[in-house]
């Protein structure tokens, strides 16, 4: 018995398994090496986010492994150089992930997890560096209908945030509906154990998760 | 559909275990409780010794309960004797238990055992098994009060499953001072066959019930508990307060997500999604019942206050302004050309609507109705009654009463008061939208004639605009929440 053993998955992985699910994600490329990092953002428009990319790294940010703004090949080069030597024999095999840098003044948080008492349930929040502090997020079990995941949106307290902001259009409901159901059919495999989109940046009414981390059962045998 | 609890609830025929002539014990309490509330089919008592207690015979063992006499059995006897009891009643054709005494898997790894025997041999003979350790059950449409404690509730349309038996008798209570009555009520004990969702589940199939009030503190299956109750929130609005919502905290966990998820998050998200009104307080528990249970759904968010004092009406405004399921509804130009026409002209010409002191004989009754029966209001909370039966009371106790012509100025006011509180049901029924009354004299003078036609009248007289408002929160909420789903 017990709470079976789980491993994170990459940034990389985690994007593909939540974007197939119907996630809205930021674009993004992977690149082995500086050359490449480089190439793959100026095609894909500058300025970008540089990462450092493995199934070992779970936290980047508190590690300085996030290079956000640049705004040329010769800052991405530089900052997947940089990336790579930071890397440590524990973090096992890595690569770049290279993807838009997305700029809006409304940051949210959506997930999924599994209750011991009410089995997976899908989360959304209002993200940012006060996340944690706010605590403004609210449930609902998974799966999610259309009709559940706009109840959720309502249970914020701060609506004001998901109205028209700043200048900024009203949060596009229809588009996070998508999100917050994907994130609940994802809980459909029993070897998902959580996701994480932290955060996702509103832009022009899209939230648009920058991040994701999957968390699944470790069936590898050796935990 | 779930477990038919008819022979718990509407026995035909009740027999109780460990009667004795101690009238502090169990048996003796029950079997009281029993022979005073109206209950009409035959009453049983078990005891050690023989003899008569209450005037009822005792018989000497269960072995003497005559065949098919009796539905329910009230277990009051210790564990160690409970099972041959109970196999015994039911060769007697006992169809329901209910086993108030303790000593089970409360206690420890023994009486873990015995309750799982319990539960097997309920399931074997096919009874309807409730607790162990419970109060009792209450069912006053059939006069029945098989409890080990007090109060006998009024009846009404409530039905209560709580999973503590001192939250019983708080609604209990609570049904006594309002007079918003009870249809059935039961403590669960420890629910070893028969648990919240199971009462609820026959609450929202019983022609005697309109909503169901819980109390819950752990369930031993969450999802089921969910999906269970989506269900009968389509046939029966459901309230529900969780203990220990603030225990149990976070857990350690990779995510983000995992760190927010708290219990009472989830429950939180849980019960709304299910289609449960959750409230934080067993009053504001008791409040959204009674409102359920007495008053129409709301067809909308919208509120129209009526207000005979300023103050009252400026403080409810801003409480419906900033109730996230509720709309201070801007006052419609026909009806405020209609209230014009009604009122002198310092009336504040706007939602809250405060007559200021212009109204006379009829106002307020012709006022409700006119109000009541326009499209665009949802819904209505009427203050500042009782200030006319307030003056009454203190002339009425006074040296000068009931000269000086004060016998019929206090005959008039209190003949008001109470025409108000009817014009409050008629108009809310007629038109099928909800009218709270709510005043401070529904605690502070609850024999003022406003209050007390409120209660005759059968709808709560809310202890506060605040608590009103609480109410018709849930029950716009609730009424969305349906909506949404047909």
């Amino acid at each position: 018995m017990g709470v079976p053993a789980t491993r994170t998955l990459s940034e990389a992985a985690s994007r593909r398994l939540v974007a197939d699910a119907g996630v809205i994600v930021s674009d993004w490329a992977t690149a082995s090496d500086p050359d490449t990092a480089a190439e793959v953002a100026v095609a894909m428009g500058l300025p970008v986010v540089a990462k450092l990319c493995g199934d070992a790294i779970a936290h980047k940010t508190e590690r300085g492994l996030v290079r956000l703004s640049l705004g040329s090949a010769a800052d991405v080069h530089a900052a997947a150089t940089d990336l790579l030597a930071a890397a440590t024999e524990a973090d096992g095999p890595v690569e770049l992930l290279i993807s838009t840098m997305l700029r809006g003044n409304r940051e949210l948080i959506a997930g999924m997890v599994r209750d011991p008492q009410f089995g997976p349930c899908v989360m959304l929040g209002v993200g940012g560096v006060l996340a944690e502090a706010v605590a403004d997020v609210a449930f609902r079990l998974a799966p999610l209908e259309d009709m559940d995941a706009r109840d959720l949106m309502g249970d914020l307290g701060t609506q004001a945030l998901l109205g028209e902001f700043r200048g900024e259009p009203a949060v596009d409901r229809d588009a996070l509906v998508e999100t917050l159901c994907a994130l609940g059919a994802l809980a459909a495999d029993p070897g998902i154990v959580s996701v994480d989109l932290n955060p996702l940046i509103v832009v022009d009414g899209v939230a648009i998760a920058v991040d994701a981390l999957v968390e699944v059962v470790d069936d590898r045998g050796d935990a | 559909m779930g477990r038919d609890l008819r022979p718990l609830f509407e026995p035909r025929g009740v027999v109780v275990t460990g009667v004795s002539s101690h009238p502090g014990k169990f048996g003796f309490v029950t079997l009281h409780n029993l022979l005073s509330c109206g209950y009409e089919g035959a009453v049983f008592a078990v005891g050690r010794e023989a003899g008569s207690v209450l005037g009822q015979p005792v018989l000497a063992s269960i072995e003497s309960l005559p065949d098919g006499a009796a539905e329910l059995l009230v277990v009051c006897t210790p564990v160690s004797v409970n099972e041959e009891i109970i196999r015994t009643a039911a060769a007697r054709g006992v169809r329901a238990v209910f086993v108030a005494a303790g000593g089970y898997s409360e206690t420890g790894p023994d009486g873990i055992e015995a309750e799982a025997r319990l539960v097997a041999m309920a399931d074997e003979l096919g009874l309807v098994l409730a607790g162990p350790n419970g109060q009792g059950i209450t069912s006053p449409p059939v006069g029945l009060c098989a409890q080990i404690v007090a109060p006998y509730p009024p009846r009404g349309r409530i039905g209560v499953a709580s999973q503590s038996g001192n939250f019983v008798s708080a609604f209990q209570n609570y049904a006594g001072q309002t007079g918003i009555g009870l249809s059935r009520s039961v403590s669960a004990g420890n629910a070893a066959a028969t648990c919240i969702a199971d009462y609820l589940e026959w609450f929202a199939d019983d022609p005697e019930t309109d909503v169901g009030l819980c109390y819950v503190e752990g369930l031993t299956d969450g999802r089921d508990f969910f999906e269970r109750m989506a269900t009968v929130t389509r046939r029966m609005p459901v309230v529900v307060v969780k203990g220990g919502a603030t225990s149990g905290g976070q857990r350690a966990a990779a995510s983000h997500t995992g760190s927010l998820a708290s219990d009472d998050r989830v429950f939180d998200g849980m019960a709304r999604q299910a289609g449960m009104v959750r409230t934080p307080t067993i009053e504001a528990a008791f409040d959204a019942a009674a409102s359920f249970a007495t008053q129409p759904l709301p067809g909308g968010d919208g509120v129209l206050v009526l207000t005979t004092a300023g103050g009252w009406g400026v403080v409810t405004a801003d409480a419906v302004t900033s109730h996230p399921d509720l709309t201070l509804t801007a006052l419609p130009e026909d009806l405020l050309v209609a209230v014009d026409a009604m009122l002198p002209p310092r009336w504040s010409r706007n939602n809250p609507v405060d007559l200021a002191g212009g109204e006379t004989r009829d106002t307020i009754p012709e006022l409700l109705d006119l109000v009541a029966a326009h499209p665009g209001i949802d819904s209505i909370l009427q203050l500042g009654l009782g200030i006319q039966g307030n003056t009454a009371a203190l002339t009425r106790r006074g040296p000068f009463h009931p000269d000086h012509g004060l016998e019929r100025i206090v005959d008039y006011h209190e003949r008001q008061e109470r025409r108000y509180a009817e014009a409050a049901a008629a108009a809310s029924a007629t038109h099928s939208k909800p009218i709270l009354v709510a005043s401070e004299l529904a605690v502070a003078q609850p024999d003022n004639p406003m209050v007390t036609a409120v209660r005759e009248s059968g709808r709560l007289c809310y202890a506060s605009a605040d608590r009103a408002v609480a109410a018709l929160g849930h029950m716009a909420w609730y009424a969305a929440w349906l909506r949404a789903r047909s």
